[in-house]
């Protein structure tokens, strides 16, 4: 079904038994029982202002249109929404409802945050099929509860998506990307530590086939002058790195095995890497100065097992019976989860399972 | 101000309530002397008052954890309490309800550079924040103008932001992670020391829930580097509307400055007698801040310069030195104050597009005409957060009533021009009953759902933020009606800026 208006959505939800399998562009290759229900019938952009630095935009509208749009103006998404189609072998075309449903972000997270932190305002239909809206299209709002963080990676089980508002920024003059090998995870993760704790606003700081990426954005003048200090004290050099593929984990596209999300404090890298290869085979690569690990094992293996900390995502790999995708979580704060599911979409017919 | 009539079953279990209470933490930390409990009966929004029936301040998240358990089996409504600043009513007491005050809880737990966070005690103050690792060249971004008294668990409840917030975001982007105790006594940890959550960002709704779906006592937050320079620079204009162009100008050219601050002529004269800053004596002031290296503020600041050249300022001055820099924002941050010393004042707090900055001051300064009552603005210029103050004599009766119709008015102009009734200071009692103006039923139905799972019972602060008529239910059942059926009713719908439907709540609030 591919509803072409958000009162037919709701009408499609109030009316229906369901379940619904929610997909906006289908990039994920994550799916559910149910309807295939479709967003791309809502698209396009409901309003732009760049001197406001704010998009409002239905949630249909594929990736692609917004980026074309904002860059004519200078403009960006500052979070990164990443690209996951070579890492999973899927095809389609991202929808900013699905990089918002998913909360996609990329190495920039150190610095401006997630695509939570972007996201001024949602509209969305609930499970019993009512239209709610949330937040707004300003830059600061504290007007009753933020539900606009919590649609935010709620992988649509708490209601469809129908209309976003984010916060655009600048796009910067230059960019600069440091580079130093360094095999060592401990001496890698240091490394990073050194650079984020610096002054010189620090925009990407990533471990890939042992070499150290750290990346500076910002007027031309200005990033030369902090690369040579930075360089300096790191030992690194300048070259062209492609982010992209940092983002998009493009290290284990093509190579068979599970992959892995694994996020802990970032002075955990090296005994997390230690402790996941004591458990058996794995590569690795790490992103937000380490505090992302992306990592590829084994198709069976419960990476979770070997796991003293953080959590753990399963973003590539089949299904396994005691394995869900989504890290357990405590007891009191699952029971919270339910109950919000439960009231958002009483009869659990929105991607069920999708969050399991 | 409206509230609930206090529940008469409640005030009589004082005595018995104040017993129990003593049986899980010092006598000391139990307050039922009603000439004591007297100095929690307001917040910084002091025009309304009411003391509490018992306050007390515990000094662990065990303590926290047995008077929630104590006042849950008891059916005791509780205020939680960080440093009372709020300007909203956030932490005022209703006459049966139980004042939980964190400010005894204001240990720092861990500090990490090199993970770049610091684990507090909610009762800590935001500036002692700051003051626990700036040694080692670091800080705490968010600050706000209370920053010396205001405690990081206010600042969660709610998501308080700053004139720095333009660049490093408002709490919610800076908070890591929570200890946080249920209306039940259950302790629950959301976050951490990393980044982002593993299942539902529970973090983000918990920030920004002004103290109605847990009491937080301790919080991970992010902590930055200092940046190796920064300097204000001052922008003075004789015209409102010009000044507020520049502002959307100054975005509109890529440049990025840490803080956009505004002030008008009222303002400046209240806060130059306050601070001796040199603040040029003119109709608008902008305040904007860079920072970087000595070459990249001196760039920025020309980027700057040309632009406000375009817009024919009558004084465009940069800090000289550090000092002449601190006092320009010690006068900025102590506007409120200075404003005080000189008036009664009710202090807004909509944010609108920048872009309809102009539009909206001049409205402002024509309803303050039809309203007969002076109007001051101090504000986040940067990101569009206002706060006109409203001046008003609380000894003439009746101007605090035309106060606070002047100020419906002007909250309703920034829903209608694509913005919001609060950017920073919260709902709280205060714009409670404007809530309609912005929201429509679902909309209030979907927020209050989140206080359902989180306190079934509507114990936590339940008198704020929601309109009394559409919590009543809810607070006096004390329980959770079953969700609502299918959608019947048509609501409106259409983009995010449509506000045919806060219109009709309008007219009906
Ligand atoms: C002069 C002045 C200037 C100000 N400037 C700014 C500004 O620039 N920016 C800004 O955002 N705000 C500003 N404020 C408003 C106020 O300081 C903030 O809202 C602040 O965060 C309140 O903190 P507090 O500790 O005083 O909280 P309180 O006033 O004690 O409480 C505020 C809210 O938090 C809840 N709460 C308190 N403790 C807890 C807890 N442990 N767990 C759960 N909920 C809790 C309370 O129930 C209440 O709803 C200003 C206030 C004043 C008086």
């Amino acid at each position: 079904m591919t509803p072409a208006s958000e009162d037919e959505l709701a009408e499609v939800i109030g009316g229906a038994q369901g379940p619904f399998a929610v997909r906006g562009g289908g990039t994920r290759g994550v799916s559910c029982d149910g309807i295939a229900l479709s967003t791309v019938g809502l698209s396009g952009i409901t309003l732009y202002e760049p001197g406001a630095l704010t998009l409002v935009v239905r949630a249909g509208t594929p990736l692609a249109e917004v980026e074309r749009l904002l860059a004519a103006e200078g403009q960006r998404l500052a979070f990164e929404p990443c690209d996951m189609r070579r890492l999973l072998g899927t095809c389609g075309a991202s929808t900013i409802g699905g990089v918002v449903a998913t909360n996609a972000s990329g190495p920039r997270r150190i610095q401006v945050g997630a695509c939570r932190d972007h996201l001024l305002g949602v509209r969305f239909v609930d499970g019993m099929g009512q239209v709610v809206k949330n937040g707004g299209r300003v830059m600061k709002n504290v007007t009753g509860y933020d539900l606009v963080k919590l649609m935010a990676g709620a992988h649509g089980t708490l209601g469809v998506l129908t209309e976003v508002s984010l916060k655009v920024l600048p796009r910067p003059e230059a960019v600069a990307t440091l580079v130093l090998d360094e095999p060592d995870a401990a001496r890698a993760a240091t490394a990073m530590a050194a650079a984020l704790g610096s002054p010189f606003d620090v925009t990407g700081a990533a471990w890939v086939a042992g070499r150290v990426l750290i990346r500076l954005e910002g007027f031309a003048a200005s990033v030369d002058d902090r690369a040579a200090r930075l360089g300096a004290a790191l030992g690194a050099d300048r070259a062209e790195v492609d982010w992209d593929a940092v983002r998009d984990a493009h290290v284990f596209a093509d190579r068979p095995g599970d992959v892995w999300r694994v996020s802990v404090r970032p002075s955990a890298l090296a005994a997390t890497v230690g402790a996941l290869q004591a458990g058996g085979a794995v590569e690795v690569a790490a992103d937000w100065g380490g505090g992302l690990i992306w990592v590829l094992c084994a198709a069976d293996r419960d990476l979770r097992r070997d796991l003293a900390q953080g959590h753990a995502t399963r973003v590539r790999g089949a299904a396994l019976p005691d394995v869900p995708r989504f890290q357990p979580e405590a007891a009191q704060i699952a029971a919270i989860s339910a109950g919000l599911r439960q009231r958002f979409d009483p009869r659990g017919i929105l991607n069920q399972g999708v969050m399991g | 101000m409206q509230m609930p009539i206090p529940d008469a079953r409640v005030l009589a279990l004082k005595a018995d309530l104040a017993a129990r209470l003593r049986s899980v933490m010092p006598a000391d930390a139990v307050i039922a002397d009603p000439s004591e409990t007297r100095a929690y009966e307001c917040d910084g929004l002091s025009a309304y008052r009411c003391p509490p029936l018992l306050a007390v301040l515990p000094s662990t998240t065990q303590e926290v954890s047995d008077v929630l358990r104590i006042c849950h089996a008891m059916g005791v409504p509780v205020v939680p309490r960080g440093s009372g600043t709020s300007l909203a009513g956030g932490a005022m007491p209703t006459a049966d309800c139980v004042i939980l005050g964190v400010a005894r809880l204001n240990a720092v737990l861990e500090v990490d550079y090199a993970d770049r966070i610091i684990r507090v005690q909610s009762g800590r103050t935001n500036l002692s924040v700051t003051g626990a690792v700036e040694a080692e060249g670091f800080f705490y971004a968010p600050d706000p103008s209370s920053q010396l008294a205001c405690a990081i668990a206010g600042n969660i409840a709610m998501n308080s932001g700053g004139a720095h917030c333009l660049k490093y975001g408002v709490t919610t982007n800076n908070l890591l992670g929570v200890t946080m105790v249920l209306m039940d006594g259950t302790v629950i940890e959301v976050g951490g020391a990393h980044l982002d959550a593993p299942g539902l960002d529970l973090l983000g709704v918990i920030c920004g829930s002004e103290g109605q779906l847990g009491v937080v006592t301790e919080a991970t937050l992010r902590i930055l580097r200092k940046p190796e320079g920064a300097r204000p620079v001052m922008i003075g204009f004789d015209d409102n509307a010009v000044a507020g162009a520049c502002v959307s100008d100054i975005i509109r050219a890529g440049v990025l400055p840490v803080a956009i601050e505004f002030m008008d002529r009222p303002c400046i004269r209240a806060c130059e007698a306050f601070a001796k800053a040199g603040y040029p004596d003119c109709e608008a002031l902008l305040i904007i801040e860079v920072e970087g290296s000595e070459a990249e503020i001196t760039h920025q600041l020309s980027l700057i310069a040309a632009i406000a050249a375009r817009h024919d300022p009558v004084e465009v001055r940069e800090a000289r030195d550090a000092d002449q820099a601190a006092r320009i924002w010690l006068g900025r941050k102590s506007a409120f104050g200075a404003m005080g010393q000189i008036n009664d004042y009710m202090c807004l707090d909509g944010t609108i597009p920048v872009t309809e900055l102009p539009h909206v001051l001049d409205r402002i300064r024509q309803m303050s005409a039809e309203y007969g009552l002076d109007v001051a603005n101090v504000f986040h210029a940067g990101d569009g957060n206002m706060h006109p103050l409203i001046l008003y004599n609380a000894n003439t009766p009746g101007e605090l009533e035309k106060c606070e119709a002047l100020g419906a008015a002007i909250l309703t102009l920034c829903v209608e021009v694509g913005g919001c009734l609060t950017g920073e200071h919260g709902v709280g009692i205060e714009k409670r009953d404007l809530m309609h103006v912005q929201f429509n039923t679902a909309d209030l139905a979907a927020q209050m759902a989140v206080k359902d799972v989180f306190d079934p019972g509507w114990l936590l602060n339940p008198a704020k933020v929601f309109p009394l008529d559409v919590s009543e239910e809810r607070r006096r059942g004390g329980g959770q009606p079953a969700p609502a059926g299918p959608r019947t009713s048509g609501e409106p719908t259409g983009a995010l800026r449509d506000t045919s439907d806060q219109k009709k709540g309008l007219a009906a609030a």
